[in-house]
């Protein structure tokens, strides 16, 4: 059990009265792009945003089962969801830069958490995570205009680096390249292939295509069930459960 | 493609211990939501802090002392008195006597004279007298007195005054206080509701007892009268042009941004404007409830304008496309349609704006509304518009810039009755929204 | 004629107009309503406003020019070289003039004693003065001759008004009568009268600003002609005297200015941090429970009347404040030493202001996007560091639009500060001493019992007309602000 990053047991999610999530069990792998796919309002954000307690900003939901990452019960009373989002980080359908300067976007996590003992050390972390999001080129020069006057791809490359820059161990993406054309799309989809070497990555998707060329493992998400989950290459060419293919094939979604 | 072990993370440790630097930063969240709730008791205990005050302060002012007596007065006794040369103090005479007697019915024994009695009831003599001069008929029938003590002597009562401050002076000595206590227990000596207070006008200014806010409630009622009836209709008008058929184009603009510096000029500038505007120079008559309403509508009317056009806005655009789609007008459309949909809102918008010209004090200040000027009461409709009165709020600034402390006392009386004219239009806002709201 | 009586005739006609309108149209089309151009209301509204509009705008006018043709023509009588003692004597003219009016009408006088009368011979003071109309000076003879051209000429405008707007009025019925056939398109005639009256409407708020700059330009210009603006402007004493006339009056603006700001900025320091703190915590924090009780307790504040808050901190605050700091008080310093002080006015006034801070700041603090909240916390910030960090400084121009508001409130704001703050014009910087603003002063001089037209009266309106721009430019600014905030996240 312990060689999965996250492990997670019987999860059932409520909004209110609606049961979002029923029963999910999941392991996901260390250093691995695990992609979480289905018809929209199949619960897979939701599902993604256990993962690092996001759902705690929202009051009526509530979450059930065990979640474990390297292991600890991220719901015990004892964890801290501050220092659980650290550790878990996460990247949003719509790029969200804070209208702030490039540079103090991505400085934002590490100044808070305090990985930096002084600024040569944090213009290093800067640089290091604008360079890991393939964003330093474009951004070397202009560390001090707004974060919001970036172009759509790279406004999400900048909140990628942002979330790397806390020196996350997995990083969560929910539908990142949804609101990106298709030249940010591969981009980014690029750059998700070069994080798995640091982390494991959680993407949520409505793509296949996408889920199929970044991803080791996929699980397939439908009416809030895990109806299946296993190697990327053998849920697109050979699933097991007929709502799977179904989906697949264009007939369902 | 880069470096990745600059930022490897760090040696493995558990989520459910908490580090120093979380605890410090958890500590902090702690502190920062406790200034947020400090800040909002901060408000709730002024608000506290000013009720209790307004009603310790202020409900004294309805409860007035009076002296009960039984009197009857024969027609030789009314003949003698009205011969004399000082006629009230015959009466005055007359007065001392059946107390003496009532006194001693009750087997109340206490030193007091004439003077003493004129400092705690002021001249009763007079009062007396001019009652048996209306009332002729009651000469020879028994009839009870409530006289009113002097406004030292309820100082007395509510705390103002106390047997260890108290300085002799011709308004009250210390013996007088054996006198009032002895009617006290008596019984001779009674607290009554101060209607006076309510239907009263304003008095001298060494009188604080006999003043009464009734007159300039008359004056605030004309005034928001002439506010309801120009503000509402030109309001209406106002909005529904800006809102339905203006063109969007500089001009347009401009209005908008007049309109809303206009709701926060400072509401004395309106009482400039009202004082050169309908005073100098279109020769209004000074301190009439007519010049008042006037000011107060063009002060309220931004309000009232954007109020509406907020409630016309909420009106969908599918109700207009409805109307004109059967071939309704425009104009129909609007009056037939939109505007009663948008009536309680508008209605809400306008009682809120009332409500703030009721309470507004400055502007009538300098169109002479002051408090001094409600003496009398206006003898019909068209007096009630253009004769001189006050309006409560202004009283109540008369009542606090006198010297004599018992007018304090009437100043917060009077914040109770204008408060509770607040509470009540607020309360009809707030019923007129909750019975009418509608969601589309 | 009088006013009531034209305007009552006037309506009747248009209510008569109404319903012969009615009737003519139905005739025109032989009784079969369906062959109308227009309901028939319409064509009955049409004939109404016909002769409603035109004649009582023609009464406006003319109540406006009347009393402004005659005045020039009197005061050519008069024959007086200084402004000032002109509309000095023009008042007194009106008075007697009104007041041998009342003593017609009271019976005190038969109409032809009063046009006949002698101002050698009868003592008009004492006359006008039994009836109750006071008159500030021994009348003339220069002055009787006045009021009584004064009363001729409005006898004679009042019944030319009289038969003017009649004339216009019957001339419009008659006209919109006239033009009725069936085919006439009444509605759309009609639509056009009310659109133009929607837009006479809203033309009343331009209306009020213009009247208001107006009125303060012209007077303030009177005033510097009477004061030099250097020492108006620049002065450091404000000692009005009542006695004299002008000369030995110092009327500087600077210490009002002074305790303006003085007051306005201890009300901010403690309406700003309390605003912004409880719209923080109700926008970010409180339960949807705590927030239905707590946002409307605080615009309860905003409801209260101003007066309330100037009588408590008279009667309440001020001597609180003495007790704490004056002479032998709680904490043994003798700093204050009335309870009327800059700190009684700023403290209360802070507190009036902590709604005009909170409500917009709620606002627009709600107006951040829920993703900026969102990416904040997914980096593991605390709320409060996301509050600090992310929310206030992406709202933090609106937040300055609301401050600037509430400043410009404070500026403006008059009876706390005639109430709480004093009545001594000070260049202090001790906040307990006694100190006077703008708004205070504005209120003492007009009403005052200066002769009117003394520079020391009119000094309101100059006082006035800084107010007015200050506060304008706040307003405006602060205005443009929260608009192009709203509009970034709109």
């Amino acid at each position: 059990m312990t060689d999965y990053k996250i492990s997670a047991k019987g999860v059932q999610v409520y909004y209110g009265d609606t049961h979002a999530i029923k029963d999910v069990d999941v392991d996901i792998e260390d250093k691995t792009v695990t992609a979480f796919i289905g018809p929209s309002g199949c619960g897979k954000s939701t599902f993604l945003r256990t993962l690092n307690r996001m759902n705690d900003t929202i009051d009526i939901c509530r979450v059930q089962g065990d979640i474990r990452i390297d292991g600890e019960d991220i719901y015990d009373s004892a964890v801290d969801p501050v220092q659980l989002r650290a550790k878990v980080g996460m990247v949003f359908q719509k790029p969200n830069p804070f209208p702030k300067s490039i540079y103090d976007n991505v400085a934002y996590g590490p100044k808070i958490h305090g990985l930096a003992r002084n600024k040569a050390e944090l213009d290093e972390i800067v640089e290091s995570s604008l360079r890991k999001a393939a964003l330093w080129t474009e951004a070397k020069d202009r560390l001090n205009a707004p974060g919001t006057g970036l172009s759509g791809g790279q406004q999400q490359r900048l909140c990628i680096a942002r979330a790397i820059a806390t020196a996350p161990e997995v990083l969560l993406m929910d539908e990142p390249c949804s609101a990106l054309d298709p030249i940010a799309t591969a981009q980014v989809e690029e750059l998700i292939d070069e994080l798995r070497q640091s982390f494991s990555v959680v993407i949520v998707t409505h793509s296949m295509q996408q889920a199929a060329r970044v991803s080791q493992k996929t699980a397939f998400f439908h009416l809030g069930n895990l109806v299946e989950y296993g190697e990327t290459d053998k849920i697109f060419t050979n699933p097991e459960d007929p709502r799977t293919e179904s989906y697949i094939s264009g007939r369902i979604g | 493609m880069t470096d990745l072990s600059s930022t490897e993370p760090k040696a493995h440790r558990s989520l459910k211990v908490a580090d120093a630097r979380t605890k410090k930063r958890n500590a902090a969240e702690k502190r920062f939501r406790a200034y947020g709730i400090v800040a909002i008791a901060i408000g709730g205990l002024f608000l506290l802090a000013l009720t209790y005050n307004i009603l310790k302060a202020g409900l004294p002012a309805f409860t007035q002392y009076v002296v009960e007596l039984e009197v009857t007065l024969t027609q030789d006794e009314f003949d003698a008195a009205e011969s004399q040369m000082l006629k009230t103090a015959a009466y005055t005479d007359i007065f001392i006597g059946n107390f003496e007697a009532n006194l001693a019915e009750r087997g109340v024994a206490v030193p007091y004279d004439a003077d003493a009695i004129e400092r705690l009831l002021g001249k009763v003599g007079g009062d007396i007298r001019s009652y048996y001069r209306e009332n002729l008929d009651d000469i020879g029938q028994p009839v009870t007195f409530q006289l009113q003590t002097s406004s030292r002597v309820e100082g007395y009562f509510k705390g103002r005054v106390n047997r260890d401050t108290i300085v002799d002076s011709r308004f009250l000595m210390g013996s007088d206080l054996d006198i009032v206590d002895a009617l006290r227990d008596s019984g001779v000596l009674t607290s009554r509701f101060n209607w006076d207070f309510i239907t009263g006008k304003d008095s001298g200014v060494d009188n604080p007892g006999g003043a009464g806010i009734g007159a300039s409630a008359i004056g605030s009622l004309f005034m928001m009268l002439v506010v309801l009836f120009l503000s509402l209709p030109i309001g209406v008008a106002a909005s529904i042009y800006l809102e339905e058929f203006a063109p969007k184009n500089r001009l347009t603009d401009l209005v908008e941004v007049n309109i809303s510096n206009l709701a926060a000029v400072p509401s004395i500038v309106f009482g400039i404007l009202g004082l050169s505007v309908f005073i100098q120079f279109a020769h209004l008559p000074q301190s009439a409830p007519l010049v008042g309403g006037l000011v107060l509508t063009l002060m309220t009317l931004p309000t009232i304008i954007i109020s509406t056009r907020a409630s016309l806005k909420s009106v969908p655009p599918s109700i207009r496309d409805a109307a004109l789609g059967i071939g309704a007008s425009k104009m129909q459309s609007v009056f037939h349609h939109v505007l009663p949909l948008a009536m309680p809102g508008i209605l809400t918008g306008t009682i809120i704006g009332l409500a703030q010209a009721l309470g507004e004090t400055a502007p009538l200040l300098l169109i002479g509304m002051v408090g001094f000027v409600a003496r009398e009461y206006p003898d019909g409709v068209v007096s009630g518009f253009m004769d001189p009165n006050s309006a409560m709020p202004a009283q109540i600034y008369t009542w606090a810039a006198r010297a004599d402390v018992g007018f304090y006392e009437k100043a917060w009386g009077g914040i109770i009755v204008l408060l509770i004219f607040l509470l009540l239009m607020n309360a009809l806002a707030i019923f007129l929204r909750k019975k009418f709201e509608r969601r589309w | 004629m009088s006013l009531i009586l034209i305007v009552s005739i006037v309506i009747a006609l248009a209510v008569i107009g109404y319903v012969l309108g009615v009737q003519r149209a139905v005739s025109s089309a032989d009784g079969d309503q369906r062959i109308l151009h227009s309901l028939k209301g319409y064509y009955g509204q049409n004939v109404a406003l016909t002769v409603l509009v035109p004649s009582l705008l023609v009464l406006a006018i003319w109540a406006i020019a009347q009393p402004l043709l005659i005045d020039q023509s009197v005061s050519g009588l008069l024959n007086l070289e200084d402004s000032r003692a002109q509309s000095l004597a023009m008042a007194d003219v009106r008075r007697v003039a009104e007041g041998l009016d009342t003593a017609i009408a009271q019976g005190a006088l038969t109409s032809d004693a009063a046009a006949n009368m002698d101002a050698e011979t009868t003592d008009v003071r004492d006359l006008l003065g039994d009836i109750g109309v006071a008159v500030g000076s021994d009348v003339t003879p220069e002055t009787l001759n006045a009021a009584q051209r004064y009363r001729g000429l409005s006898n004679t405008g009042s019944w030319a008004r009289g038969f003017v707007v009649l004339a216009i009025a019957l001339a419009g019925f008659a006209f919109a009568l006239s033009r009725i056939t069936k085919d006439f398109r009444a509605r759309n005639i009609v639509e056009r009268g009310v659109l133009v009256l929607l837009i006479a409407a809203a033309s009343v708020a331009v209306l009020t600003t213009i009247g208001i700059v107006l009125s303060l330009i012209f007077n303030t210009i009177n005033f510097l002609q009477a004061y030099p603006a250097a020492d108006f402007f620049f002065g450091t004493r404000w000692e009005p005297s009542f006695s004299g006339r002008g000369g030995s009056s110092e009327l500087g603006f600077l210490p009002l200015i002074w305790g303006t700001m003085f007051i306005s900025i201890i009300s901010l320091i403690v309406a700003v941090p309390l605003g912004l703190f409880s719209a923080i915590y109700l926008s970010e924090y409180a339960s949807p429970r705590v927030r239905s009780i707590a946002k409307p307790m605080l615009e309860i504040l905003a409801g209260i009347p101003t007066i309330v808050y100037g009588l408590f901190a008279l009667l309440t605050v001020g001597p609180l404040l003495v007790s704490a700091f004056g002479q032998g008080g709680f904490f043994g310093v003798d700093w204050m030493s009335g309870g009327t002080a800059a700190m009684t006015a700023g403290l209360v006034m802070g507190i009036m202001l902590i709604p005009f801070v909170s409500s917009l700041s709620d606002d627009i603090i709600n107006a951040v996007p829920q993703a900026m909240r969102d990416g904040s916390y997914g980096l593991g910030a605390t709320q409060s560091e996301t509050i600090r960090q992310v929310i206030i400084p992406a709202a933090l121009p609106g937040i300055v639009g609301a401050i600037l508001l509430a400043a410009s409130r404070a500026i403006g704001e008059t009876m706390i500060v005639v109430l709480g703050a004093g009545a001594a014009a000070s260049l202090s910087l001790n906040p307990f001493e006694a100190m006077t603003t703008v708004t205070a002063k504005i209120v003492s001089q007009l009403t005052g019992d200066g002769e009117f037209n003394s520079p020391e009266t009119m000094v309101a309106f100059a006082l006035g007309m800084t107010l007015f721009v200050i506060t304008l430019c706040l307003n405006v600014f602060a205005l443009y602000i929260v608009r192009k905030y709203r509009e970034q996240y709109d």
